[in-house]
């Protein structure tokens, strides 16, 4: 099993250098150290929030609130600084993180102790969060002459020039894959999206695992809104409108099964790259932005259809070997 | 005697219980606390007019029905409105006249629904998966060809599909429309063998396929369908604002598949009927009416809706709960 898993994002990691070869016979600087760094910093976001939601979408579960949470705790920190620019950057990080946390869990707790699907929780805290997001602002934007200096400059700062957006996003990315590969817990979260009832006897707390996901995703959530704001340094009631389903495409291409059960970080984020390398290509190449949403589809589609086919094939063959 | 009585109690507490009745009751409760709040609600004149903003959702609403209760989920059906306009527009641009319009609108959303099933049968793909990426796709097409433009010269009677009304009378002809496909869709879900067969796949789709059911070709009717009838909501609603913009009916697919959630179809499939969803049509319908007559923002209705969906969900398991633990404590007490 192991090794069907890391053909799946083999594929994909092949797909990704024949996209940028493809790209670059068009476009030369294309795989410059710059560019490939612009690239990096304008997933990073989507990648953090992906893998929230890939713990959800491993569980059975999915998170249609994370686009909201990400506008809801975007705003409240924005408008948090604007009013009390005095306010330490790291605390903002520490609310920003606790915001999310709380989104999250409420999210958690109707599930696991409202025993509410997932799909709808998420579909009605949507709507939830991204009204109270309106409530808050009244409606008005935060801009960047309202952002702190310290605030505006959280993503952009860097080690080693290394951004701390992306730093941010590598750290969270290595805590989470060892905590779903390596612990206990993080295993856990895979045998109840595998078979629920299976796990359940086996004495794991599915319940615990239901709200677990959901509130970590939400802590990813949170700090995911702060950085949004800060890099685009603006807060809209608009921010992050229709990011959901990117994050769900992300986990989709990157090999995690919509039904449970499987999927890797490693997969999560060469999916977000996949998408990334594609929405910077075509600035590269001089389409128009507008082209943006008809490719990402075309390739989601793609992607989606490749991977359920080598899935396919990868299972005959399996079945052929025993045969012998 | 004291028999006879609980019995009649039970069963008061199992109409009760029903997800309709339920439904039915928030409903007139919304239409006192509206009427209380706006002299303007209890117009019928503005009762009518105000059905104008829902009765697309509510025809899309319609065949999503079958989709849920088969355990599928269509995501693109906004998309597919998308799509389906540009396509009117660039013939309309090109000098295309009303039923042309309408032929190209509804074979736009066949083919896209059909599109959508035919992945989601043939590759064995989930239909959630594959709608993400045909929704971005549909919509994407859009922008790709309008970008920031738009088309806005359609015929003049093609103006009727979405702003007229019956007759000489103050029924708008999308409400009539609604009324006869709810009954055409009503009948095919309860009194068909087609209609028990989407249930029997919502239940167990291998136990269906044993039983021979085609299962695949009914999941392709029922996309192919969503397609068309997001087609024929994309004709009303690209008639009633007169014009095409990639954006048009963005994020109307969550507001549907709520819709259907709320009237009591169980998003795992199997369950659910046609009355509760059209109760769930017109109760969202008012309550965002209600909400407009006194000014609140459609932000804060989303709230609202929001909230009515998770506590709806969450009222008949607690109902359920409350009814056993009385019939638990009656028999201790015996």
């Amino acid at each position: 099993m192991p090794s069907l898993l890391k053909r799946r994002e083999f594929n994909l990691f092949v797909l990704i250098i024949l996209l940028l070869i493809a790209v670059s016979l068009r476009a030369p600087n294309f795989l410059d150290i710059t560019n490939f760094n612009y690239i990096l910093n304008d997933t990073a976001i989507l990648m953090m929030v992906a893998i929230g939601q890939l713990m959800v979408l491993v569980t059975g579960g999915i998170d249609l609130s994370v686009a909201s949470g990400v506008a809801l705790t975007g705003m409240s920190v924005a408008m948090l600084n604007q009013y009390y620019p005095g306010i330490p950057i790291i605390v903002i990080m520490l609310i920003a993180l606790g915001i999310g946390f709380l989104l999250g869990s409420f999210n958690g707790i109707l599930v696991s102790l409202a025993k509410i699907p997932p799909i709808i929780t998420t579909l009605g805290t949507m709507s939830i969060y991204r009204g109270f997001v309106f409530v808050l602002s009244k409606g008005k934007w935060v801009s960047a002459h309202e952002m702190s200096e310290a605030f505006r400059e959280l993503p952009r700062g860097n080690l080693l020039g290394i951004s701390n957006l992306l730093l941010i996003a590598v750290l969270s990315a290595l805590v989470f894959a060892f905590f779903l590969h390596l612990t206990r817990t993080g295993r856990e979260i895979y045998g109840v999206g595998g078979n629920r009832l299976a796990s359940r006897y086996a004495g794991i707390d599915t319940k615990k695992i239901n709200y677990l996901v959901f509130a970590l995703s939400g802590c990813l959530v949170g700090l995911a809104g702060l950085l949004w704001v800060a890099r685009y340094a603006s807060a809209q009631n608009e921010t992050a409108f229709g990011f959901e389903l990117q994050t769900v495409a992300a986990c989709v291409i990157g090999g995690v099964s919509i039904m449970g059960g499987s999927g890797t970080i490693l997969g999560v984020l060469l999916g977000a790259l996949f998408l990334g390398i594609v929405n910077n290509a075509l600035t590269v190449i001089n389409l128009s932005p507008f082209y943006q949403m008809g490719i990402q589809g075309f390739v989601i589609l793609f992607a989606i259809i490749a991977n359920t086919l080598v899935d396919k094939r990868n299972r005959l063959l399996m079945l052929r070997k025993r045969k012998l | 005697m004291a028999g006879g009585n609980d019995s009649v109690k039970a069963r008061f507490l199992n109409v009760l219980m029903k997800w309709e009745v339920i439904l039915f009751l928030i409903f007139l409760i919304v239409i006192i606390v509206n009427s209380n709040l706006s002299p303007y609600f209890l117009d019928y004149f503005n009762i009518l007019n105000t059905t104008f903003n829902f009765m697309e959702k509510a025809i899309i609403a319609l065949p999503m029905i079958f989709v849920i209760i088969c355990g599928d989920i269509d995501i693109s059906v906004a998309g597919i409105i998308a799509l389906s306009s540009l396509f009117m527009g660039m013939a309309s641009a090109s000098g295309t006249g009303t039923v042309g319009l309408l032929a190209i609108g509804l074979g736009a959303g066949l083919a896209a629904g059909f599109l959508n099933g035919l992945f989601i049968t043939r590759f064995g793909i989930p239909a959630i998966a594959v709608t993400i990426g045909s929704m971005t796709l549909f919509r994407g097409i859009s922008y790709a060809v309008l970008g920031d433009k738009a088309f806005t010269k359609y015929p003049k009677s093609f103006a009727f599909f979405g702003q007229g009304y019956l007759g000489n009378t103050v029924i708008p002809f999308e409400l009539v429309l609604f009324a006869v496909l709810a009954l055409v869709f009503g009948v095919v879900l309860h009194r068909t063998s087609f209609g028990r067969k989407v249930y029997s796949i919502g239940n167990n789709s291998t136990a269906a396929r044993f039983s021979g059911v085609p299962v695949n070709r009914i999941r392709l009717i029922i996309f192919g369908l969503t397609g068309l009838m997001s087609g024929l909501a994309s004709i009303l609603l690209t008639s009633r604002i007169g014009s095409t913009r990639p954006n048009i009916a963005n994020g109307w697919e969550l507001e549907i598949i709520t819709t259907v959630v709320l009237g009591g179809v169980a998003i795992t499939g199997g369950k659910g009927n046609i009355f509760g969803v059209i109760i769930g049509i017109f109760l969202i319908g008012f309550i965002k009416f209600g909400m407009g007559l006194i000014n609140v923002p459609g932000k804060v209705m989303n709230i609202v809706i929001g909230f009515l969906l998770i506590i709806a969900i969450m009222l008949p398991g607690y109902i359920k709960d409350l009814r056993e633990r009385i019939v638990l404590a009656r028999e201790k007490s015996l």
